[in-house]
C-alpha cells in the first residue's frame, strides 16, 4: 500500500519549532523527517499550506529551504518482545543502540529500531487454528525475562478466526506467526505490533481500585498509601527526595513490571538506575529487578520537545503489559518538565498563556495522561484483569505548591505526598509531611490490611495520625512556654509521637534492611509503638517521672526495630515487647 | 557561489543586542555572523531565528554603533568552533575565544561546537570516586566526587571566591597523586574578583594547568552566552581526549541569566517566572550536564557554578532552577558571616546528591555516613532550639535540650569554621564530628549503627 507523502521545506527556524509550507494534507501529530539531517518531528499545527512542527532533535544548522517529508503516520511505539531491560530516549530510540553507532555523545538524525530485528525469541502459541480471537486476546508466549512471561497479544483493532498459526520455535519480532481472517480480511500477525503513544490502548472497563500497590515504604503504605491503578503525586522542591522516593518506589512496588520515566531530570540519576537495578534482587522472586524494568530517559539537556513524547511513550508501554494481565506501575519524574516544555512550545508558537505562562490546555492534558492510569477489565474473549498505577513528581518552583503544574496535578490524583523541605533540612526522610499529605484510596483498601495483615489496622493507623495531629497542636504550646511547663501526660504524648515520627516514620533508602520494610513488619512496629505510647500513658499516670521512661532500654530497643532484619523481626519484637513491659513494670511499683 | 563571501548590507533593524537581516538566502539555524560596522570594526554574532530570506542575529559585543545603512553581515557557514589542542593549557581567552594573554594564538588541533552534544546516559559512568577538599562542611557533610556539578549558592558580599580557590587549591582525588586541570570561566565578575583567582592559581603554580575564558563586568553582556559553552568545550577535550581530571568553576551564573533575560525581552518573547525566560531551565541543563564521566575514560569533569542568590532568596528563579539541575547545592549564610565563621556554610540547605554512594567503606570510612547523618538531625535541632531559648529563655529547657544548644554552637565554632588555608583530611573532619557528637548523651546517637558507635565514639574516661 503506497500513499503519496507530503514533500514540503523549511521556511522558518525557532529553536526546536520550524514552520514548513507545501504540507497541505499532512495530518495533525503526523510524523515528519525534517532536513538533510533526518531529524524527527510532529505536526503540531496546521494553517493552510504550512505545517508547524516540532523537532525532537537538536535544529541547529538547519537551512530554511531544506526539505521536510511527512510520514504519514503518527508517532508510535513498537510492542513486543525486547522491551524490557532497556533504556529508551523519548521517542524509543534504544541509548544502547545509539551508543553504538554514535559513541558516547548522542549525535542527530540517528535511526535505531526500538525492538531488535536479528534477536529471535522462543514463540509458544497457546491457541489453535480455527479458534475465534477477539483483540487483545493472548495467542501464545514467549519468556522474555526470567520474571516475565510476554504473553503475544492480538492486536486491540483486530478480531476474527485464526486460519493459520505457526508452531513452538524461535522467531524474530518480525516474523509472521499467526494468521487471522477479519472483516476487513486476512490479517499476517507478528510479535510485534505498533500503537500511536497519544491514544490510549482501549479497555472493556475500568474497575475501582481495592488492591494496596505495597512499596515496602512505612509513611506510603501505612499512612497514604496508593491502590494498584491509583494515581499519586510527589510534589516538592529541589533537594527533598524526589527522585530517591520515585527510586525506592520502581524497586520496591509490588507491581510486576515497572516503567521509570526520567523526564527532563540528571543524566547521572538514568545512569544510577542503570548501575544499581541489574544488582537488586526483586523481594519476591530473587531475580535482579532490572528483569522487569524499562527505562525511558529524556535528560534535561536532551531535546525539549521529545520530553512530552517520553512520557507517552513511557505510558503506551505500561498499557501494553496491562493488556497482557499484569499489574504495573509507571514512575514519572518530572512531570512539570513536561509542562515547561510543553510552555516552552507554546511560547514559541506565541499562543495566548495562561497562568505563568503555560498553555491554557495544560490541565487538560495532565489530566489526559493520568487518566491512563486505571484497574480495568481488559478486552477479549476471557475475563481477565491488569492495572496501571501511576506516580509523578512534580517539582514546584521555589517549592511552592500554589504554582500551576501542582495545583492542576492536586486536582487530578487521589493520593498527595507533599515533601517538605524543612524535613529534608533535618534529614528526616522521607521528608513526606504526613500533616499535609493525604491518600483517598484508604477506604478502599482497608479490606485487604485487614484481612491479610491486621484486623485493626485502619484503627492504628487512624490512631498514629491522631497523636501526629496533637503533637503538632501542642508544639504551639511548646514554643510558648517550653517542654517543662507542660503536664506529664502531654510530655508522654509528645515523645509517643516523636517516636512514631523517628522512628517508624523515618526510613532510610540506603540501609540494606530498612529500605524496604514489609507490610507486617510495618504492622507490628506501629502497634508495638503505640502500645508503648498507652503504657506510657497509664504509668505517668501513677506518677512515674518521664526522665525515667526515657532512660529505659526499651526505649532504644524501639528505635532500632526498623533495622531488625525482615525475617527475624517476629521472634525479636515479642521480647522487645516483653522487655518493655517489665521495666515499665518496675517503674510503676517503685513509683507505689 | 558560497554564502561564505557575500556580504549583505541589508540591516533593516537593530534592537537592544538584536540585528535582523534581510534579502538573505541559504542561512541556517546557529550559524555564525561576521558583521562590519560602518567605522570598520569587526562583530560576532550568531543566527537565531532563520526565515527563507531573512534572519534574526543577537550580536555578542553589543549592537553600539550598528546601523542600517552601513553595517554588513557576513554568514560563514558554520555554528560557533572553538579550536582546542595540547597547548590550550596555560591561556587565556577572552569572551569570544581569542587569546588576550599576548602569547601567540593556538594551533588547533580539532575545532569543535561549542554546543556540543549531550552525553548518552548509557554512556555515562556513576560517579563515586571521593574528592577531599580540605574543608569539613563538604567532605564530611556534602561530599564532592569527581564528576558531580555541585553549586555555591552565595549572596553579594560573601566570601564565595575565597572558597572556590581553596576548593581548586586543596582538591585531590585520595589515593591518587593526579591533580586536578582547572578551567576558569567567568562572566560578569569584576577584575578584582578575577585577580583573586588568577594570583592564587599563580601562588600555588596552578597556572600551567588553568585555562581561563573571562568576560568580565565591562565586556559585552551577550558574551555570556557563549562563554561557558566555550570553556565546558575545552573541559570536554581534556577530560574526554586528554584523560585529564577537570574542574571547572564557573561564576556568575547569576549574570550569564540575567544575559539569557536581555535577549529574552529583545524577542519580545512571552516571559516566565520574574521576566526569565520559560526556557531557562533547558537552557541551564545544557550547562550543568555537561558534568560528569564516561565509560572507559579516564578522565572527569567536575563543576563548581557559583551563584549570587538576588537578594540571598533561594527561592529566585536561578538558585531555584539551578538546585533542580545540580547534584545538590552548597549554600552560604549571611548570619554566619557576620558571626566570623569561614566558611560561612549554611549546613541545613546543604546537599550532595551523590555522597551516599561516593563515601562509606573503602571510599572514605565505613562510619561516615551515620556519623553525618547524626551532625544533621543534631545540629538541626540545636537551631530549633535556639529559637525556643530566645522565647522562653534558657532556663525552661531540659538537660538533654541544653546539650543540644550548646551542641549547634559547638558545631558552628569548630566543625564548621576553618580557614582559608587549613586542608583538613576527612579523618581529622571525622574525628571533629566524633569529638563533638560525644558531648551528646550516648542514647541519642539512633543515626549511627551500634557496631561504629562502639570502635570510633571517643573513650574520654581514659584520657581524663
Amino acid at each position: 500500500m503506497t500513499k503519496e507523502l507530503q514533500k514540503g521545506k523549511i521556511v522558518r527556524i525557532s529553536g526546536p519549532v520550524i514552520e514548513a509550507d507545501g504540507m497541505r494534507g499532512a495530518k495533525m501529530y503526523d510524523v515528519v523527517r525534517v532536513g538533510e539531517a533526518n531529524l524527527i518531528g510532529e505536526i503540531i499545527r496546521l494553517d493552510k499550506d504550512n505545517a508547524i512542527i516540532q523537532v525532537y532533535e537538536d535544529t541547529v544548522g538547519l537551512k530554511p529551504g531544506e526539505k521536510v517529508i511527512s510520514t504519514g503516520m503518527p508517532l508510535s511505539v513498537e510492542l513486543g518482545p525486547g522491551l524490557l531491560t532497556n533504556i529508551y530516549d523519548g521517542i524509543q530510540r534504544p541509548l544502547p543502540g545509539i551508543y553504538e553507532k554514535t559513541g558516547d555523545f548522542i549525535e542527530r538524525g540517528v535511526e535505531v529500531p526500538a525492538l531488535d530485528r536479528n534477536k529471535k525469541w522462543h514463540f509458544k502459541p497457546l491457541l489453535k487454528a480455527g479458534d475465534m480471537v477477539n483483540g487483545c486476546d493472548v495467542i501464545g508466549e514467549v519468556q522474555e525475562t526470567s520474571i516475565i512471561l510476554h504473553k503475544i497479544i492480538v492486536p486491540p483493532d483486530v478480531s476474527g478466526k485464526i486460519l493459520k498459526i505457526y508452531k513452538e520455535g524461535d522467531y524474530t519480532v518480525e516474523d509472521d506467526i499467526a494468521l487471522v481472517s477479519t472483516d476487513k480480511g486476512d490479517i499476517k500477525l507478528q510479535m510485534m505490533q505498533k500503537w500511536p503513544v497519544r491514544k490510549p490502548r482501549p479497555i472493556a472497563k475500568k474497575f475501582d481500585p481495592t488492591l494496596p500497590l505495597i512499596t515496602g515504604q512505612r509513611i506510603i503504605d501505612t499512612f497514604f498509601p496508593v491502590a494498584k491503578g491509583g494515581t499519586a503525586a510527589i510534589p516538592g522542591g529541589f533537594g527533598t527526595g524526589k527522585t530517591v522516593m520515585l527510586h525506592q518506589l520502581a524497586k520496591w512496588s509490588d507491581a510486576q513490571v515497572v516503567i521509570y520515566v526520567g523526564c527532563g531530570e540528571r543524566g547521572n540519576e538514568m545512569t544510577d538506575v542503570l548501575r544499581e537495578f541489574p544488582e537488586l534482587e526483586d523481594p519476591k522472586s530473587g531475580e535482579p529487578l532490572m528483569n522487569r524494568t524499562v527505562l525511558i530517559a529524556n535528560t534535561s539537556n536532551m531535546p525539549v520537545a521529545a520530553r512530552d513524547a517520553s512520557v507517552y511513550t513511557g505510558i503506551t508501554i505500561a498499557e501494553y503489559y496491562r493488556d497482557m494481565g499484569y499489574d504495573v506501575a509507571l514512575m514519572a519524574d518530572s512531570t512539570s518538565r513536561l509542562a515547561e516544555a510543553m510552555r516552552e512550545i507554546s511560547g514559541r508558537l506565541e499562543e495566548m498563556p495562561g497562568e505563568e505562562g503555560y498553555p491554557a490546555y495544560l490541565a487538560s492534558r495532565l489530566a489526559e495522561f493520568y487518566e491512563r492510569a486505571g484497574r480495568v477489565r481488559l478486552l477479549g474473549s476471557k475475563d481477565r484483569e491488569g492495572s496501571v498505577s501511576v506516580m509523578g513528581a512534580v517539582s514546584p518552583p521555589g517549592g511552592d505548591f500554589s504554582e500551576p503544574v501542582a495545583q492542576n496535578t492536586l486536582r487530578i490524583v487521589k493520593v498527595f505526598w507533599a515533601l517538605d523541605a524543612d524535613l529534608a533540612d533535618r534529614r528526616h526522610f522521607p521528608s513526606i509531611n504526613w500533616l499535609k499529605s493525604y491518600s483517598l484510596y484508604l477506604d478502599e483498601i482497608k479490606d485487604w490490611w485487614g484481612k491479610e495483615i491486621g484486623k485493626d489496622w485502619l484503627k492504628l493507623r487512624n490512631k498514629a495520625m491522631a497523636l501526629l495531629q496533637k503533637e503538632s497542636e501542642l508544639e504551639e504550646i511548646v514554643k510558648l512556654v517550653g517542654p517543662d511547663a507542660l503536664p506529664p501526660r502531654e510530655r508522654a504524648l509528645l515523645e509517643s509521637a516523636r517516636m512514631i515520627r523517628e522512628d517508624f516514620l523515618q526510613q532510610s533508602a540506603f540501609h540494606e534492611i530498612d529500605t524496604y520494610c514489609p507490610g507486617k513488619k510495618q504492622y507490628e512496629m506501629l502497634r508495638l509503638a503505640l502500645d508503648f505510647s498507652d503504657k506510657i500513658q497509664h504509668a505517668v499516670e501513677k506518677n512515674v517521672h518521664m526522665d525515667d521512661i526515657l532512660a529505659m532500654k526499651s526505649c532504644e530497643n524501639l528505635a532500632r526495630m526498623k533495622t531488625v532484619p525482615n525475617r527475624e523481626f517476629g521472634k525479636r519484637f515479642v521480647e522487645i515487647e516483653k522487655e518493655m513491659d517489665k521495666e515499665l513494670e518496675a517503674l510503676i511499683k517503685r513509683g507505689d | 557561489m558560497s554564502n561564505k563571501d557575500i556580504e549583505y548590507s541589508s540591516v533593516s533593524e537593530v534592537a537592544g543586542p538584536l540585528m535582523v537581516v534581510e534579502g538573505i538566502k541559504d542561512v541556517a539555524y546557529n550559524e555564525v555572523v561576521k558583521i562590519r560596522t560602518a567605522s570598520g570594526e569587526e562583530r560576532t554574532g550568531q543566527v537565531l531565528e532563520a526565515f527563507m530570506d531573512k534572519a534574526i542575529v543577537q550580536v555578542f559585543e553589543g549592537t553600539k554603533g550598528l546601523d542600517t545603512k552601513n553595517t554588513s553581515a557576513r554568514f560563514i557557514g558554520e555554528t560557533m568552533k572553538l579550536g582546542v589542542a595540547k597547548d590550550i593549557l596555560g591561556r587565556v581567552f577572552d569572551g569570544t575565544g581569542n587569546p588576550i594573554d599576548d602569547a601567540p594564538p593556538i594551533i588547533p588541533d580539532d575545532r569543535r561546537d561549542i554546543n556540543g552534544n549531550p552525553i548518552n546516559p548509557y554512556a555515562r559512568e556513576y560517579p563515586r570516586e571521593f574528592i577531599q577538599t580540605g574543608i569539613s562542611t563538604i567532605d564530611g557533610l556534602n561530599t564532592l566526587v569527581r564528576g558531580q556539578k555541585l553549586p555555591i549558592f552565595s549572596g553579594a558580599g560573601l566570601p564565595h571566591n575565597e572558597m572556590a580557590a581553596q576548593i581548586a587549591r586543596q582538591a585531590r582525588v585520595l589515593g591518587r597523586e593526579e591533580t586536578f586541570a582547572v578551567v576558569f570561566c567567568a562572566m560578569g565578575i569584576t577584575a578584582e574578583e578575577a585577580n583573586l583567582f588568577i594570583k592564587d592559581f599563580e601562588n600555588t603554580g596552578a597556572l600551567e594547568r588553568t585555562v581561563m575564558f573571562l568576560n568580565l563586568a565591562d565586556d559585552p553582556t551577550i558574551e555570556r552566552i557563549i562563554l561557558p559553552r566555550m570553556a565546558l568545550t575545552c573541559a570536554e577535550y581534556l577530560a574526554f581526549d586528554l584523560n585529564m581530571q577537570v574542574l571547572i568553576i564557573l561564576t556568575d551564573l547569576t549574570n550569564y541569566a540575567e544575559a539569557l533575560r536581555e535577549i529574552a525581552a529583545a524577542r519580545e518573547e512571552v516571559p516566565g517566572r520574574r521576566g526569565y525566560p520559560g526556557y531557562m531551565y533547558t537552557d541551564l541543563a545544557t550547562i550543568y550536564e555537561r558534568a560528569g564521566r564516561i565509560k572507559g575514560k579516564k578522565g572527569s569533569i567536575t563543576q563548581i557554578p557559583m551563584l549570587t542568590m538576588p537578594d540571598d532568596d533561594i527561592t529566585h528563579p536561578i538558585p531555584d532552577l539551578t538546585g533542580y539541575i545540580t547534584e545538590g547545592q552548597i549554600v552560604l549564610n549571611r548570619g554566619l558571616h557576620k558571626k566570623d565563621i569561614y566558611p560561612p556554610v549554611a549546613v541545613l540547605p546543604c546537599l550532595s546528591r551523590l555522597m551516599d554512594r561516593g563515601i562509606g567503606k573503602d571510599r572514605t570510612r565505613e562510619d561516615h555516613a551515620g556519623v553525618s547523618n547524626q551532625l544533621y538531625a543534631a545540629y538541626a535541632e540545636g537551631c530549633d532550639l535556639r529559637d525556643l531559648v530566645a522565647i522562653v529563655g534558657e532556663d525552661a529547657l531540659s538537660d538533654r535540650d541544653r546539650k543540644f544548644l550548646k551542641f549547634a554552637d559547638e558545631f558552628e565554632k569548630k566543625f564548621v569554621t576553618q580557614d582559608t588555608h587549613e586542608n583538613r583530611s576527612i579523618i581529622d573532619t571525622l574525628t571533629i564530628g566524633w569529638k563533638l557528637l560525644s558531648e551528646l548523651p550516648k542514647s541519642e546517637l539512633k543515626k549511627i549503627d551500634e557496631k561504629y558507635i562502639e570502635k570510633y565514639f571517643p573513650k574520654k574516661d581514659k584520657k581524663e
